[in-house]
């Protein structure tokens, strides 16, 4: 095994970590709210992916037809933030339907909820498309550069760079501002906070908007890196993460991102050793053993064993 | 008052025993048996509507009015008017059989149960497998529920466990009785594997309990949502296991299982599942259970072995998930590893938070209600995929824990006979 070969993986484990950081932060941020996990997660990056899509083909029509005149980078940097925001309101209903009305249920109940609805978006999406793929249109024209024999294309300095500043940004929301304020007490106790006039019903679903916003974002990079977009993309992938989530801690937000690294880094270099189909067995089998000495994940602490079971 | 809301179609249907309602349905079956043909030409119908006329109805509307006589006059007013009629007797033998043991009471209801659903089987073949999956999914239902409802506990992991029984009982059979591409030639004769079947079957529930050890050892330091990762992570290394080992296929599957998995095979299974876990739950073992889910901590105070207590119940489900997979892989007749994925745990929670939590009756309920709808909306195609979480998501509102939960499984209260509701002041 060289060195270029070594760190060539390493810019791959970036690009695919990434993609898992983006969707467990949104479970871990659902999580720390309403200690619940939003199954339908991996599915809004679904639907966040065919939002850009549709942004992204828009806007280039515009373009090319010559409405308006929008350079290159203006026209990526516009499909991400437009199919952000369009996919948040996706969040929002998400939790309006499926998990406000199952706030004092259950937590299994919710569960299913969750899965049901990323059934619903899954099917809702097939039946409106149709079941042939979609290529997304390509924002930024692939150029490969070598930095000492590593090959880095421009798409993966791209996802990891956009990934990471997002990650910093809800990071500085989450710690500056008084919504991120309302969010961390709300983690810290759901039952009396609301008593100190900050409305649950306000902060769930700005928590909801605010993760899927993330999932979108991943959708879209995601449609970036790996132009071809079918309605069940976001089952594998969404688990995958959530798996992440706990493994940084359930609840905790930078553990989530740690975690979706980790668990890109696992997966690409399992392939990279051993043959690729032994993939998903090597890197679950770390995962198990990882949580059978660490049953709380890298950043969680010990809760006591009931919590709202 | 609530309690009177329906009281008028509650009283009608009343006094009828479970033996009555039992008899009237084989009488349907038998009727449609014997008439079913020349009466569904008679009312326009292509062939007998297999699924009690819906699917006909979905597919093609202007055979409604035919199909809805045909469920009518085959189904509803025999039943209604034969147990109507017959109740007196019916409640005069039912209460001679309540007299005499249980066990040949509860046999004398299965057997009329049995034929009835053999009877309505022979008419397609469609009929039957519907009836076997039927019968595997109950077991399956039921084997989760007893680690997701009465231990309360998340887990994911029963499409591993399912996976873990199929294949063992195909390569017990296939590779014992069957000539085959990937084990070679038979080894033992094919005409005594029908009887060593069960053995087949009981290996591979006791492999899939073994393999629920993966599962259950950290299960003792942690639960909820760790747990759950825990479960799903042994659900993926089998599923990847299964795709890496050439020897049983890898990821083409396996097939050419013998045709062992015959009606009353499947039924007798079912049968003993329902049984044992009712029994299981019932007793001290089962009472530990919800002990263990309600307060932990509480639970360990009070005596209960917590680590015995879990290993046990994750050994019992797996068990019974085990042959239900080995069932499956022997009426299906070609399993592969994609069939044990995300999509089958999606289906089998489903059906037990579907049916209800805590209750053998529940779980029942939901496999045979959630099988009866999937193939019931059938025509309807992708839509049926926005039906039915729709539906569930509307349980989970109006009654959080399913349709059924915390009820009692009491075969006596069921066979006994029924006066006729009183009139309450």
């Amino acid at each position: 095994m060289t060195f270029t070969f070594f760190f060539q993986n390493v810019v791959n484990a970036l690009q695919w970590g990434s993609f898992y950081a983006l969707i467990a932060l949104g479970y871990a941020m659902v999580y720390s709210i309403l200690m619940l996990f939003n199954f339908a997660h991996g599915d809004i990056f679904m639907v966040g992916s065919y939002i850009g899509f549709g942004v992204a083909t828009g806007l280039l029509y515009l373009v090319t037809s010559g409405f308006i005149p929008l350079p290159h980078w203006l026209v990526l940097v516009l499909t991400i933030v437009i199919s952000m925001f369009l996919t948040s309101f996706v969040g929002v209903i998400v939790e309006r339907i499926g998990y406000r009305p199952l706030r004092n249920a259950p937590r299994a109940s919710a569960a299913i909820t969750g899965l049901m609805i990323g059934i619903i978006l899954e099917t809702g999406n097939l039946a409106l498309l149709g079941a042939r793929r979609l290529n997304f249109p390509s924002l930024i024209m692939s150029r490969t550069y070598e930095i000492g024999g590593v090959f880095v294309t421009n798409k993966k300095i791209l996802v990891v760079l956009v990934s990471i500043g997002l990650m910093l940004a809800l990071d500085q929301f989450v710690r500056k501002t008084k919504w991120g304020m309302a969010m961390r007490a709300m983690s810290y106790d759901f039952v009396v906070v609301p008593l100190m006039g900050v409305s649950i019903d306000v902060i769930a679903p700005l928590t909801f908007a605010i993760g899927s916003g993330l999932a979108a974002a991943g959708g879209v990079l995601y449609g970036i890196a790996y132009p071809i977009l079918d309605p069940y993309m976001g089952i594998l992938i969404g688990w995958k993460a959530f798996v992440a989530a706990i493994l940084g801690g359930r609840g905790s937000i930078m553990g989530a991102a740690l975690a979706g690294f980790l668990l890109g880094f696992i997966e690409i270099f399992v392939a990279m050793i051993f043959p690729s189909t032994l993939r998903d067995l090597i890197a679950f089998s770390i995962v198990l053993a990882i949580l059978t000495f660490r049953p709380y994940g890298f950043f969680g602490k010990p809760y006591s064993a009931k919590l709202r079971l | 008052m609530k309690e009177k809301r329906f009281y008028r179609i509650r009283r009608f249907f009343s006094g009828t025993p479970a033996l009555g309602w039992l008899l009237g349905a084989f009488g349907a079956v038998l009727l449609e048996s014997l008439v079913g043909d020349p009466f569904s030409e008679i009312l326009g119908l292509p062939k007998i509507p297999v699924l009690f006329g819906v699917v006909i109805m979905l597919k093609k509307p202007a055979l409604i009015p035919g199909a809805f006589a045909y469920v009518l006059l085959i189904y509803a007013i025999p039943v209604i008017l034969f147990t109507r009629i017959t109740a007196k007797g019916m409640n005069w033998m039912a209460d001679k059989l309540d007299k005499m043991p249980l066990w040949f009471s509860a046999a004398l209801h299965l057997l009329v149960l049995y034929f009835t659903l053999d009877l309505w089987a022979q008419v397609s073949d469609y009929r039957l497998l519907l009836i076997k999956l039927m019968l595997i999914a109950i077991m399956l239902t039921l084997s989760l529920n007893v680690i997701n409802g009465y231990m309360g506990e998340f887990s994911c992991s029963h499409p591993g466990f399912m996976a873990l029984g199929a294949y063992v009982a195909s390569v017990f059979t296939v590779g014992l009785f069957m000539n085959d591409r990937l084990f070679g030639h038979a080894l033992l004769p094919a005409g005594i594997g029908q009887f060593l079947f069960p053995i087949g079957l009981i290996l591979a529930g006791a492999i899939a309990s073994i393999g629920a050890l993966v599962v259950a050892i950290p299960s003792f330091r942690t639960r909820g949502d760790y747990l759950a990762i825990i479960s799903l992570a042994f659900m993926f290394i089998v599923k990847s296991l299964i795709e890496n080992l050439e020897v049983v296929g890898g990821p083409r599957g396996l097939s050419g299982q013998p045709d062992w998995a015959t009606l009353p095979t499947v039924f007798i299974w079912a049968i003993l599942c329902v049984w044992t876990i009712n029994n299981f739950v019932e007793s001290t073992m089962g009472k530990a259970l919800n002990a263990v889910r309600d307060e932990e901590s509480a639970a360990d105070a009070m005596t209960v072995n917590t680590r015995k207590t879990k290993m046990i119940a994750f050994m019992f489900g797996a068990f019974w998930a085990g042959i239900a997979g080995g069932l499956l892989a022997h009426v299906l007749r070609y399993i592969n590893p994609g069939t044990f994925g995300l999509q089958k745990l999606a289906e089998v929670l489903a059906m037990v938070y579907f049916g209800g939590l805590n209750s053998v009756i529940g779980s029942i309920v939901g496999a045979v209600g959630f099988n009866l709808l999937s193939e019931m909306l059938r025509p309807l195609e992708i839509f049926k995929w926005i039906i039915i979480p729709v539906l569930l998501i509307l349980v989970m509102i109006f009654r959080p824990t399913g349709l059924i939960a915390f009820k009692h499984f009491d075969i006596r209260e069921i066979l006994k006979p029924k006066l006729k509701m009183k009139e309450r002041v």
